[in-house]
């Protein structure tokens, strides 16, 4: 009976994808780039003052913003998970990093005498090492980001809680410790290094704001870690069928914990680099922002079921947030629109991906 | 029995193998052999004891009782990794691939060819591409490693799952279902990728349910009831009807 079955498989069928259904061009990242593209064109015909120097600075700005931990939240959101401490963790690190700076250039503080003294004439605070200051602060921001981006990865890929609520826990957690390490009343960052660091934060180089300079080289590096290192590999692998990952010995929960912590670092240097801007840390900052995040990376192409999108659909989505609201302000439309609208773009988005695959 | 399994050593021995869950005697006093290039299907009815006996061959869990040989040697496996390291690779019935990624990217997962830079190592892409074509070729199997695995059909994505397993060089490869959720069409292909991996001098375990599958592709047939072994037979001296009767119990022994 066991007769061999001698005749090549051919699939007659199969061809290769098309290029128009394979990566980029297939994706709900490709259309929503056009739309963008179309709105940026309306929005040139609509108000003279869109395409001035100025307003693109200031468009790039606050895109730049968002965008950040917008990335950060797209490397989760590609493992099918969610981080909604993202608003709260924006603050917290921003909170410690002013309190650090403003703490180190105290003289009289816990540990100031080893960053700065004071001149001759007793009341300018000079720094030992000028910067410092600002490269301890900044770390020190970072660290304690890192502490709760490891707390939620621990939680969800240790201990099995569900994404949702663990991270709306630490939303809560971190959200109430920046109150009571400020006391509700928010920091400054001060002493001798804060210029460098509001140069940093809110400068530009040749006209480029600081902000949307980190935010291009970010994506870079992240576009090459998804696309071309086995973590980035993996990340997807997690997002497409987490048990086959776990199966092919992928350590499942290492790259768990690992995307977390990579979302947190993203949300802290994001409000780092926004409380540079606002001049302070404010306890209130950054709130509801985890929703703009996770809206920007949705209308990006971000499928929350995991599995998709790249550093390219967070920015896409975070600049058409933008333009929106910009282009609301300069029509002179009630700027209260803006929330409305930015709900109706999350859904047709999504409605128009469902409507594509239905198609294909 | 073909040549290569009357002659050479067997490369999977199994030797008083039983599993006992507390009370429960899952298997019990399982000898069997698999020889090189050998095609065994494994039947038996639901609970007869196909799965744990596969569990304990992969590393899933360890057997109460009994010894496992592979090529010769004493084996004891704590972990899938560790039945892996040695040349046993389970394509598993839903196929265990991540459908947003490629069909190279799957043959590779967890494997994934490298090239230091610095402290930093990136994926070799066309290294990966070409090596995956060359595993579908050998199983003539016209998969392109650049497409979507979501997009692919059931026989192809069985060619992703077994082309995993040739770069290993694995040397048993045991299926579990691999024709349940396929259609009679693409059945055909997985029935001869799986003489693709004979010809290659696989051992191959093919678990299932159709007899049909088992009477085309199978050089020896094994039945199991009620965690015990009841038939080993060359398929040439059996026939479906008497298969049937031994996964019932309508006859004892064979």
């Amino acid at each position: 009976m066991s007769v061999p079955i001698e005749s090549p498989i051919s699939f007659s069928n199969v061809g290769r994808t098309r290029w128009w259904q394979r990566s980029v061009f297939a994706s709900q990242t490709a259309y929503v780039t056009v739309a963008l593209l179309v709105l940026l064109v309306v929005m040139n015909f609509a108000s003279p003052y869109f395409f001035t120097e100025g307003n693109i600075q200031n468009v790039a700005n606050n895109f730049s913003f968002i965008a950040i931990a917008t990335l950060g939240v797209t490397f989760v959101i590609i493992t099918g998970g969610i981080d909604l401490s993202v608003g709260s963790m924006m603050c917290f690190a921003a909170m410690i990093t002013s309190m650090v700076m403003s703490g180190l250039s105290t003289p009289g503080e816990p540990g100031a005498s080893l960053f700065v003294h004071l001149a001759a004439d007793n009341k300018t605070v000079v720094a030992n090492v000028p910067g410092l200051i600002l490269v301890v602060s900044v770390l020190a921001g970072l660290v304690v980001s890192l502490m709760v981006g490891l707390l939620n990865g621990l939680c969800i890929a240790v201990l099995g809680l569900s994404p949702f609520v663990t991270t709306l826990g630490t939303l809560s957690i971190v959200r109430g410790l920046a109150y009571v390490v400020s006391n509700g009343r928010g920091s400054f960052p001060g002493g001798p290094d804060a210029e460098y660091f509001y140069a940093l934060t809110s400068g530009a180089v040749m006209g480029v704001p600081a902000p949307f300079i980190y935010l291009v080289i970010l994506a870079l590096i992240m576009a090459v870690v998804l696309h071309h290192t086995a973590f980035g590999r993996h990340v997807f692998a997690l997002g497409g069928n987490e048990k086959a990952a776990e199966l092919t010995g992928i350590s499942v929960v290492r790259v768990k914990i690992e995307v977390y912590v990579i979302c947190a670092l993203a949300a802290g240097l994001q409000g780092i680099i926004i409380s540079g801007w606002l001049g302070s840390a404010p306890a209130n900052m950054a709130t509801s922002y985890e929703l703009n995040v996770i809206a920007a990376a949705v209308i990006g192409g971000a499928n929350l079921a995991g599995g998709i999108v790249g550093p390219l659909g967070a920015i896409v989505g975070c600049v058409l947030l933008e333009v929106i609201r910009n282009g609301l302000v300069l029509a002179q439309v009630n700027s209260y629109w803006q929330q409305t609208l930015v709900g109706v773009i999350i859904i047709l988005a999504v409605l128009v991906d469902r409507i594509r695959s239905r198609i294909n | 029995m073909d040549a290569a399994s009357a002659a050479g050593q067997p490369v999977l021995e199994l030797t008083g193998v039983g599993k006992d869950f507390g009370a429960i005697r899952a298997l019990h006093g399982v000898d069997l052999q698999v020889f090189p290039g050998e095609v065994v299907g494994l039947m038996g009815d639901n609970g007869a004891g196909k799965s744990t006996l596969v569990k304990i061959i992969a590393g899933n869990f360890a057997a109460t009782h009994g010894a496992i040989r592979f090529d010769s040697h004493v084996v004891h496996f704590h972990r899938p990794v560790d039945a892996r390291a040695v040349g046993i690779e389970v394509v598993y019935q839903d196929l265990a691939l991540a459908d947003n990624l490629t069909a190279a990217a799957n043959v590779f997962l967890g494997r994934e060819i490298k090239r230091k830079f610095g402290p930093f190592s990136f994926l070799q892409h066309k290294a990966m591409d070409a090596r995956a074509l060359e595993l579908f070729g050998e199983l003539r199997s016209e998969t392109q490693p650049q497409n979507l695995v979501k997009l692919m059909s059931g026989g192809q994505r069985q060619a992703v799952a077994i082309a995993r397993t040739r770069l290993s060089n694995a040397k048993l490869v045991m299926m579990d279902e691999p024709t349940a959720a396929i259609s009679v069409r693409q059945v055909e292909q997985v029935l001869s990728l799986i003489h693709r991996l004979k010809e290659q001098g696989v051992a191959v375990m093919l678990i299932s349910h159709r007899m049909p599958d088992v009477f085309t592709v199978c050089d020896r047939v094994i039945v199991l009831r009620r965690g015990e072994k009841k038939a080993d037979k060359p398929i040439r001296d059996t026939s479906p009807e008497e298969v049937t009767a031994l996964i019932t119990g309508a006859k004892e022994a064979a």
